[in-house]
């Protein structure tokens, strides 16, 4: 195991001759310590699948290195990292049993019989596996298939990493639960550095300790799911995490407070930096509030999703979403809202204005 | 992997290829002196002659005429009849499906030399004989169950839930498979067509056996000189260069279905 | 597919059945008529039973045809088959190259079979073609007309060009199905070159390549136009095939009976053949 460390990544795909090569990753530094599960969450064709392809080897990026626990193995291929990948689709030997697909990572590295034997049932346990082992591969179904493909990831126990990259797309939604739930488990008990690829908020805030958020090949956020939620480093975290996403709304700034129309806002920290660049505001729906005092709105569409409202209101031109809790009332007339100090963040040029003297 | 040395088989596999093309191609546009005064490996003495021949006589452009007039309704005669069979096969169960669709390939695997002569018999009966049409129905023999089963394949790959779409729109059974279906299958019938026309461009013994004059095909009136009017080589030469032609368009237009036709694993 | 129960699909075959019935059957009776009975013309016919059948399966020229046929199927397959693998293994997956070697290699297949033997009868003169020359001019003594080898070598070499191509094509479209995904994996389980090959390339390929020797069996069998054309099945009888003995038996000599009988014993073991095979292809497909 090992812990693996991006310096400067850059890739980008080859281009037609004369053409400025298009970069899928911008500039990459992060660290993914050992024994972490992480989860890189991200809209499609963001570099997710980009950046995983250069942990396990498949691509070699364009510029920068990898380190596994400090040694760099950028020029390594594929067979001599100790890297396991789950893909989307799964992928089976479709006329060897199951068994022997468990077996064929262990057995292509020479190792014994007996211990083939071993770790094969081992995992074919933990995964309920162990009464289709005699079974050939291709007559399960799609969902036994992945289960396979999760095996060949496991069975080998000197890995640096499994990577999934959006395993679970195939499987139904009722074992999607179930699959995701048995990954953690079995986070728990080998302890091994998980990567998991996803464009599902739920999945990634579930599976993982540390969620990665990319966007247009650069990572904008490393957090715990509260962390993206609380304090979205981008508005595009903002966005996409959260249901629904965080409402950015533009602002001017006076003396350090943000200007939301005609009405100044309160934060907890005051904005000292001189800013140059579009300056917007975010504010999560769960804290916009209707209160006796604040921003005028009108109640545009209220829809009730069981537990909670999702209000829809206008603001001259700007459209602000509020989640309202089961029990609370709509205001008769003039409506007005008011947002909690805590939660109003101020974004410059779609980043985060931090409060300085702050380190995170 | 040996990346880098990886091309050397297609390519070595290639130039084999090309190779007779090549010495049938130089041979046409070299004059008899020259092919009889012994070998050389490019045209010494370059001449058109042998194409001035083939262009200005008619028993030799008539040949490509009636060779390219028979394929072209075998083409689409094979074609128009395997559509309706083909939907039928991908769509229903019926009384004896099975059974009807391996005798219809028993027939691709007919040789043609068994059938030589008693087509001959039978084509001279109904007065058919030395005609287009008798050699595009003869090669109807093999290219019809051929053009089944590519149709059937790429038929069975398109959900039938189009069918029923169209039939609960109030679509007719006719109006649904010439507006929608037919379209729909566009490529499959394109695989389907080169194929015919491949084998019916190709095949030779069927084709000579059924004309004489009026409809004999360019490859027949090939063997005829090659045999009575001296060994003509450059000719012959020239001739069968010409022959290549119309194979080589016919794949450039298609080259991008053939691995996808080819896939269906129904050839 | 589950299909519907509707015999008026018949109606949608009918077509078929009458074009494909009109050159198989009335064809075929004719075939039998003379494989069963002796005619002096003007259709007049005297019932010979099964004499023609046992002249045919007794004569030594038959046997020696058979062994000949089997014989060169056997060799061309040996050829056709690993060489167009390799051929499809080694093609390029994707770029502006596949197009190029796709069109140039399926040009013999488009090749009227006739002007292909033509076209080797050319190559392989042993003055003044490419192929003889070169052989005779490094020291090899060549000449397909009067040497037993060198015909049958010429005519092996000559199916090995005219098709190998086939079976590169129904491979590469084989291999083409494969997602990169199986390779990533396999790069990652860290299979060998061979073990790709024997648990990804090879399983997909096993449907095609059942159906390309089937082809190649079949029209291998049938063959009997390009080795005319090259050799006239000689020198001698060296290259007479079956299909050759049977024209030249039919057309040649007309002796129709013996010609008939052959016909149909010729036809019932490819038929026979086919019928395995599509068998046991069936009964895999269906495990």
């Amino acid at each position: 195991m090992a812990r693996i460390t991006f310096k400067n990544v850059r890739h980008a795909y080859p281009s037609p001759k004369g053409q400025a090569p298009v970069y899928a990753l911008k500039e990459i530094n992060q660290i993914w310590e050992d024994g972490g599960a992480y989860a890189l969450l991200g809209p499609s064709g963001c570099g997710k699948t980009t950046l995983l392809n250069i942990i396990s080897g498949l691509l070699t990026p364009s510029e920068g290195e990898i380190l596994f626990d400090g040694e760099e193995v950028t020029q390594l291929p594929t067979s001599e990292r100790q890297i396991a990948q789950v893909f989307q689709f799964p992928v089976v030997y479709d006329t060897m049993t199951v068994f022997d697909n468990l077996a064929f990572p262990l057995r292509n590295r020479g190792a014994e019989e007996s211990l083939v034997n071993q770790r094969v049932e081992q995992i074919a346990d933990m995964l309920d596996l162990t009464d289709s082992l005699k079974q050939r591969a291709s007559g399960l179904t799609a969902d036994g298939k992945q289960k396979i493909s999760l095996g060949r990831g496991l069975v080998r126990s000197d890995v640096n990493a499994i990577l999934f990259d959006e395993p679970l797309t195939v499987i139904d939604p009722h074992l999607k639960w179930q699959l995701r739930s048995k990954l953690k488990e079995l986070h728990q008990q080998v302890g091994m550095t998980m990567i998991y690829v996803t464009h599902d908020q739920v999945e990634a805030l579930t599976f993982a300790d540390q969620v990665v958020v990319m966007y247009d090949g650069t990572v904008v956020q490393v957090g715990t799911p509260v962390e993206l939620f609380n304090q979205p480093h981008h508005t595009f975290v903002g966005y996409f995490i959260g249901s629904p996403g965080m409402n950015v709304l533009p602002c001017t700034i006076e003396n350090g407070q943000p200007i939301f129309g005609n009405n100044p806002l309160k934060t907890s920290y005051p904005v000292t930096k001189a800013l140059t660049g579009t300056t917007e505001v975010g504010i999560r729906p769960e804290f916009v509030h209707f209160s006796q005092s604040g921003i005028p709105v009108s109640i545009e569409k209220v829809e009730d999703l069981g537990r909670y409202k999702v209000v829809t209101l206008n603001h001259e031109a700007e459209v602000i979403k509020m989640v309202m809790k089961e029990g609370e009332d709509l205001p008769s007339s003039s409506p007005m809202i008011s947002f909690d100090p805590d939660y109003t963040r101020v974004y410059c040029d779609e980043w985060l204005v931090k409060e300085e003297g702050v380190n995170e | 992997m040996t990346t880098t040395r990886r091309w050397l088989v297609p390519t070595l596999y290639i130039l084999f290829l090309m190779l007779p093309i090549y010495g049938l191609l130089s041979m046409s546009f070299k004059s008899t002196n020259e092919i009889l005064g012994g070998f050389s490996l490019f045209p010494q003495d370059f001449t058109l002659e042998n194409y001035k021949v083939i262009f200005t006589d008619p028993t030799w452009y008539n040949g490509y005429l009636n060779s390219i007039l028979y394929v072209v309704i075998n083409t689409l005669l094979s074609v128009t009849v395997a559509l309706p069979a083909a939907y039928a096969f991908s769509r229903y169960r019926f009384l004896g499906d099975k059974h009807l669709f391996f005798w219809l390939l028993t027939n691709r695997m007919a040789p043609p030399a068994v059938f030589a002569l008693p087509f001959f018999q039978l084509y001279s009966a109904i007065g058919l004989f030395d005609t287009h049409i008798a050699v595009a129905i003869a090669h109807c023999l093999f290219n019809i169950p051929l053009a089944v089963w590519i149709l059937e394949g790429f038929m069975s790959g398109i959900p039938k839930e189009l069918d029923e779409t169209a039939y609960l729109d109030g679509y007719s059974f006719w109006r649904f498979f010439i507006r929608i279906f037919i379209p729909t299958i566009a490529a499959g019938i394109g695989v389907a067509m080169f194929f015919c026309f491949m084998y019916s461009w190709v095949e030779l013994l069927l084709a000579k056996t059924l004309t004489s004059v009026e409809a004999k095909p360019i490859a027949a009136t090939m063997t005829r000189t090659a045999s009575s009017s001296g060994y003509e080589l450059g000719l012959l030469a020239a001739a069968g260069s010409l022959t290549i032609i119309p194979g080589a368009i016919v794949i450039y237009f298609v080259r991008n279905y053939i691995a996808k036709g080819f896939a269906l694993g129904r050839v | 597919m589950n299909k519907t129960q509707n015999n008026k699909a018949w109606w949608l075959v009918v077509p078929v059945l009458i074009l494909v019935a009109f050159n198989a059957f009335i064809p075929l009776m004719t075939v039998v008529n003379y494989a069963f009975q002796e005619t002096f013309g003007d259709n007049v016919f005297f019932w010979e039973g099964t004499t023609w059948f046992e002249q045919v399966l007794r004569s030594g020229r038959f046997h020696d045809a058979l062994i000949r046929q089997f014989l060169f199927t056997g060799m061309i397959l040996a050829i056709e088959v690993p060489l167009g693998v390799g051929v499809a293994l080694t093609m390029p997956r994707k770029g502006p190259w596949v197009s190029v070697c796709l069109v140039l290699m399926a040009l013999p297949l488009l090749i009227p079979w006739n002007v292909v033997g033509a076209m080797w009868n050319i190559f392989a003169l042993p003055d003044i073609g490419l192929l003889g020359y070169t052989l005779n001019s490094i020291g090899i003594d060549y000449n397909f007309t009067r040497q037993p080898f060198a015909a049958w070598m010429t005519t092996v070499v000559m199916d090995v060009w005219h098709w190998t191509s086939l079976i590169v094509l129904l491979c590469y479209a084989g291999l083409s199905s494969i997602p990169d995904d199986y390779y990533q994996a396999a790069h990652i389980d860290g299979a060998s070159r061979w073990a790709i090959f024997r648990y990804i390339q090879l399983p997909k390929m096993k449907r095609v390549l059942t159906i390309a020797i089937l082809l190649r069996f079949m029209d291998s069998f049938m063959i009997y136009t390009e080795p005319f054309v090259l050799t006239g099945g000689g020198p001698g009888n060296t290259t007479t095939f079956l299909s050759i003995d049977l024209v030249k038996i039919a057309l040649g000599q007309f002796d129709l009976g013996p010609a008939a009988a052959m016909s149909l014993i010729y036809f019932l073991m490819v038929l026979l053949t086919c019928w395995a095979f599509y068998t046991i292809m069936m009964r895999n497909e269906e495990q």
